[in-house]
């Protein structure tokens, strides 16, 4: 039991590769696609609690002080390959999970059968995501990033039409240079340092050469600049809001993820760069005026916007500078608060997205015609071997209807508004409350100053300014009634918005295990050298 | 060797940055490909230059000074790969924004109309 335990770690990474290859021989089996996906993202939920319930140090038998490592094919840490799981690595594999079963099942209304290899793509787009979060090597970390892209330039096509191509080509381009600067960071990192593993990196920082050190630390700073493309950050981020808009919204919930995924990376090689001498750490207060820059620019675009969609984009690159600026900082008890309003503000744009595509159909009775699809070339069924069909028969098209669709999609923006606002009594406002209430009360103690208020500053005016835009789309898009009609929302679309607005309201019932949890979390990322310890381990305990 | 290594990623980098901020989509791609080789010359030359040292080991003395660094060249392969795969894909998207938009601009419409 305990050796099958060991091994759940390259569960989540096994299950969407395994399953993803397989679902590309299955033909027109649409029925067996559906099964495969969904009992692969079931199997990555069960292995992301699992590895949430090992790092709380629940067997101690296993895993100690919260931190577990995979050797692959047993070469010990600088020379092979290893997945390392700790408390935030777990909790953003539960959260992927949790909005990779969401947007799936929201999908099997219509999308996945707008074209042949949906169900494939997503779940490499899952692999990657999950291996990401796991990897403890910067150059596997770049090899998942691609991953992830790869797959997400896929789906951001899916559904084909002129504003989808227009925009991919913008968000392909932007995300290739992103690659390139990766590559050109880690090669000047494993050049100084000899070395790709986090861990072993954070050992040799400071054995390098003063002159070496210079050279390090712009191939450090590229790295940097990498992860900040990928999460959103002013001035790279204006590739963003259209990409967002032009998706289609179950992969527009999965993509307000994708940003999160830079998070992840600049706290994660931020914390360990800052074991090795905290000169070198990117998490300073550049990223603090980095963050701010973003909301600005994002509070401006969302008061300009009209389309809902836009503004919702612009709710996720708000969310990525508050979480910028708060990291900026360099408070470490402002890290647990981070990683809340990072959770929270995902599930809120995830099901944002989705109601998002559910009103759009207020405009027109057919899904097609709201779902806003062009017909895919001769060519590309020819090539997956498929004869071309309409996606939609006519009792598909009607389904199971939810009684009261207005009154559901009504109190489902509701939510999703006080959600990303910030507003009592739903989960965004315990993150902001505990961000604000941690920067201000460490600022009283050690007199931080005038960047903590400006982070208290930021909080509340984006609260506002989310609040007025959100109202005025809301407004337009219920009240204003000429042309619209009460659409026919079936349950697995509607289901699946309500469960992650649930889980936000769940997360506020239970907030003070999960506050727990997450501090433990921020402790971990705040004191690295356990991180480093154990996963140097593997050299002594390996046969 | 060094000088020659150094000026031709350089070369190829301005080049590749130049071309990439060219309206045209095709000019965008060959600068992305320029780009690319500009980076994976950067990463075999991060392995440092030498010649005529294997990178695997075979009947000279084990000694590290007697090989060269076999990671980078690991790197650079799995960096064309990827580099390759999807400068293939941004092709295919640039016939479609084409074919759709009727112009290769890379905004999907000439500045002027």
């Amino acid at each position: 039991m305990i050796a099958l335990l060991q091994h759940m770690l390259i569960v989540p990474i096994l299950a969407p590769l395994l399953v993803g290859a397989m679902q590309l021989f299955l033909g027109e089996r649409r029925g067996a696609r559906i099964v495969c996906s969904l009992a692969s993202v079931l199997v990555q939920a069960a292995a992301a609690l699992t590895l949430l319930y090992m790092t709380t140090d629940a067997m101690p038998d296993i895993w100690t002080e919260g931190v577990g490592v995979y050797t692959i094919g047993s070469w010990p840490a600088p020379f092979g390959i290893v997945l390392v799981v700790d408390r935030l690595s777990a909790l953003m594999l539960l959260l992927t999970s949790l909005v990779a079963l969401a947007s799936l099942v929201y999908s099997l209304a219509y999308w996945d059968r707008v074209a042949p290899a949906f169900h494939s793509l997503f779940q490499f787009l899952l692999m990657g995501l999950n291996g990401a979060f796991l990897t403890g090597d910067l150059f596997n970390l770049f090899v998942f990033f691609e991953v992830l892209l790869a797959s997400s330039y896929g789906l951001l096509l899916h559904g084909s039409g002129v504003g989808r191509v227009k925009a991919s080509l913008h968000y392909v381009t932007v995300n290739l240079l992103a690659s390139f600067l990766f590559l050109i960071g880690v090669a000047m990192i494993y050049g100084m340092t000899g070395t790709l593993n986090m861990a072993d990196l954070a050992g040799r920082i400071m054995l390098l050469a003063p002159h070496d050190r210079a050279l390090f630390e712009s191939g450090a700073a590229i790295l940097g600049v990498a992860f900040l493309i990928k999460a959103g950050a002013w001035p790279l981020n204006f590739w963003l809001p259209t990409t967002y808009v032009a998706a289609s919204s179950p992969i527009g919930a999965v993509f307000s993820l994708l940003t999160k995924v830079g998070v992840y990376a600049v706290l994660r090689v931020g914390t360990v760069l800052a074991a090795g001498n905290a000169e070198t750490s990117f998490i300073d207060l550049g990223l603090f005026y980095g963050g701010a820059a973003t909301v600005a620019y994002a509070v401006v675009g969302m008061l300009a916007s009209r389309q809902l969609g836009r503004i919702i984009s612009y709710c996720v690159v708000t969310s990525t500078g508050l979480l910028f600026m708060a990291l900026g900082l360099r408070i470490d008890a402002l890290t647990g608060p981070v990683i809340l309003y990072l959770v929270s503000s995902v599930l809120a744009t995830s099901a944002f997205f989705m109601v998002n595509g559910l009103a759009q159909r207020t405009r027109t009775h057919r899904i097609r015609e709201a779902a806003d699809v062009a017909p895919l070339p001769d060519i590309t069924y020819a090539g997956f071997d498929i004869t071309p069909q309409d996606p939609l028969s006519p009792k598909d098209e009607v389904g199971i209807a939810i009684p009261a669709a207005m009154a559901f999609l009504g109190l489902a923006f509701i939510c999703c508004a006080l959600l990303v606002a910030g507003l009592p009594p739903l989960s965004g406002f315990i993150a902001k409350f505990a961000l604000l209430s941690t920067a201000v009360g460490h600022s009283a103690d050690a007199g931080i100053g005038w960047h903590a208020w400006g982070l208290c500053a930021a909080l509340i005016t984006t609260g506002v300014a989310t609040m007025i835009a959100l109202t005025r789309g809301g407004l337009r898009l219920f009240w204003t009634s000429q042309g619209r009609t009460t659409p026919r929302l079936r349950i697995i679309e509607a289901g699946p918005a309500a469960f992650l607005i649930l889980l936000s309201m769940a997360l506020t019932a239970g907030i003070a295990p999960v506050m727990t949890y997450l501090n433990s979390a921020a402790r971990s990322l705040h004191s690295p050298d356990v991180y480093i310890r154990v996963v140097n381990g593997t050299r002594e305990g390996a046969p | 060797m060094e000088l020659v290594l150094a000026l031709a990623i350089g070369v190829l980098t301005a080049c590749g940055v130049w071309l990439i901020l060219r309206p045209r989509t095709f000019q965008v791609i060959m600068g992305l490909v320029l780009l690319s080789y500009g980076v994976n010359l950067f990463i075999f030359a991060m392995g440092r230059l030498v010649t005529d040292r294997p990178p695997i080991l075979d009947a000279r003395p084990l000694e590290a000074a007697q090989y060269a660094d076999p990671v980078p060249q690991a790197l650079v392969l799995t960096a064309i790969v990827i580099s390759f795969a999807t400068t293939a894909l941004f092709l295919v998207l640039l016939m479609a924004a084409r074919g759709l938009t009727g112009t290769d601009h890379v905004d999907g419409k000439e500045p002027d109309s």
